[in-house]
């Protein structure tokens, strides 16, 4: 799932310093399960706000609302009564859901509440490991399952480099080395010879703003 | 003095500065970067040297600037932000200065999908004005962008780009100021065909102060030919080419064309010459080198100053 990092309270505070009315809308998919968007949050990160600006002697009003998930169309339509009221918004959602939110409403000022910190698996409680860049172009056919362009610092396709130390990479002995592992478990399943062959540089798909259309499918006539 | 290049020198004393460009060779051909240079010696103040025009891999800008020292004139080292993190650039810098460079200018880069490696992953560790104040605080300050103090100072003119043409207009002079306030000390402008959005955005940066601050060295390029000029209106982004120039070209006669764009380019360089807030002359002669001695003298721009 993508994972989301709150944002500092004083940021936070200083982005909406000048409204007084504002909706929080918290987004009920990913940034909810990994604790820092969803409804939960949203009413922790009000009652921060309205704390801080009553102490500063300058209230605010708050609305609190979250949807299902706000990268989609269907989920942000129940927004269209409310927002009129507003001043401004702050979105709780990964970076594509707040971009998509605030398509919607071009008219009203948005404000991220998260910090977007990619796509990661939930390795216990509040503990996220990331595990994918979305490079466009997957190797892990080639490397055990292990992703080289994110778990390598150096994001090598020919590793390990000279740096990998007894299993750790050289960033961080708590950090293991991807290549190392690749090496590991390719060995273990009798196909080291994956990489024994020099994988050529890679043709990055990455480079300029992507869409997807899955078959089947088109396009929409009249998109966003 | 902030450099002591020649281009500073002759934008400090008040000349009229004319500029040329070399775009480096698709190998290692020495002999290409000279035979170039040769047209371009004495015939203007410093040439720019590409980084990678058009993301087409070519020698580099900092080893074809060394070049051109050898051959007795003074480089621009351009440096784009594509093909290089900030630890790359600065010691790039660093290098470029130990070898006599003086000028550089400081560019975002085209996209690399324009290029020969499109699938090249784009670095822009920093952009253009995050440069411009890089190497500013490397000069100025004597740090690093880490703000570690340097041994041995580079002190660069620091050049920049600005488009009048791209949309939209009226941001296209804020940004300019940004460039400014970040620390470039000359600007040299997008090729320019329209004369009257220019005469708007030379005004303007006027009345906010910019020239005053900055050297402006207007963009010129003389037009080769009527396909060249419909090229440059429909296929080059933030090009501005109105249907006048298009149709004079058309109307020249036969074996008159090119004749005819230097005449537009002369034209357009004699009001440059009169117009408040601009410095000199930047002109992209794109691989049209030995024409740029006959498109000086024609523009009344020789013989150049010699400045000490």
């Amino acid at each position: 799932m993508i994972v989301a990092k709150r944002k500092p309270f004083e940021e936070i505070k200083e982005m909406i310093k000048d409204y007084k009315k504002v909706l929080n809308v918290g987004c009920g998919t990913c940034v909810a399960v990994c604790l820092a968007g969803g409804e939960k949050e949203v009413a922790v990160l009000n009652a921060e706000i309205d704390m801080a600006r009553k102490l500063d002697n300058n209230p605010i009003e708050l609305g609190a609302q979250t949807v299902e998930r706000q990268c989609d169309h269907e989920y942000l339509e129940e927004l269209d009564d409310v927002i009129g009221d507003y001043d401004a918004v702050i979105s709780m959602a990964c970076g594509v859901g707040i971009q998509f939110l605030a398509e919607r409403f071009p008219d009203k000022p948005v404000y991220p509440g998260v910090d977007t910190c990619g796509m990661s698996a939930n390795q216990a409680v509040g503990w996220y490991e990331e595990r994918c860049r979305s490079c466009g172009k997957c190797v892990l056919g080639m490397t055990a399952a292990i992703c080289p362009v994110t778990m390598c610092a150096k994001g090598l396709y020919n590793g390990p480099c000279g740096g990998t130390n007894k299993g750790s990479c050289e960033i961080d002995t708590e950090q293991p080395c991807a290549w190392f592992r690749i090496y590991e478990r390719l060995e273990r399943q009798g196909r080291l010879n994956n990489i024994l062959i020099y994988t050529p540089p890679v043709e990055w798909n990455d480079q300029i703003p992507r869409t997807l259309i899955q078959p089947g499918y088109k396009k929409p006539e009249k998109a966003g | 003095m902030k450099s002591g290049s020649n281009l500073e020198k002759v934008l400090k004393a008040g000349h009229f500065a004319f500029t040329g460009e070399l775009g480096p060779p698709r190998g290692c051909d020495v002999e290409e970067v000279k035979e170039k240079a040769q047209h371009l010696k004495g015939n203007v103040d410093s040439v720019n040297i590409t980084d990678n025009q058009t993301a087409m891999v070519r020698m580099s800008s900092w080893a074809a600037s060394l070049i051109l020292l050898q051959e007795g004139l003074e480089p621009n080292f351009q440096m784009v932000c594509r093909d290089r993190n900030r630890l790359a650039m600065q010691a790039d810098i660093l290098g470029a200065y130990a070898h006599g460079i003086r000028n550089m200018l400081c560019l975002s880069g085209d996209h690399q999908k324009f290029g020969d490696h499109p699938m090249a992953k784009g670095v822009f560790d920093i952009d253009s004005i995050q440069l411009i104040s890089m190497v500013k605080n490397m000069r100025d300050n004597g740090t690093f962008l880490s703000g570690a103090e340097l041994h041995g100072i580079p002190k660069m003119f620091i050049g920049a780009a600005s488009n009048p043409f791209a949309d939209p207009f009226e941001w296209r002079v804020h940004r300019l100021a940004k460039k400014v306030e970040a620390g470039c000390d000359f600007i040299q402008t997008q090729c320019i065909y329209n004369m009257e959005k220019f005469r708007e955005f030379i005004k303007q940066a006027n009345d906010m102060g910019l020239t005053e601050k900055t050297y402006i060295l207007a963009g010129v390029t003389p037009m080769k030919s009527v396909g060249m000029a419909k090229y440059m209106k429909n296929k080059v982004p933030g090009m501005d080419v109105p249907d006048e120039i298009i149709k004079r070209l058309q109307g020249a006669e036969k074996g008159k064309v090119a004749d005819e764009g230097i005449k537009f380019a002369c034209e357009q360089i004699e009001e440059f010459k009169e117009m408040k807030g601009v410095h000199g002359v930047h002109m992209m002669a794109i691989e049209w080198e030995h024409k740029v001695p006959e498109i000086a003298e024609r523009a009344k721009v020789l013989p150049r100053p010699v400045v000490d």
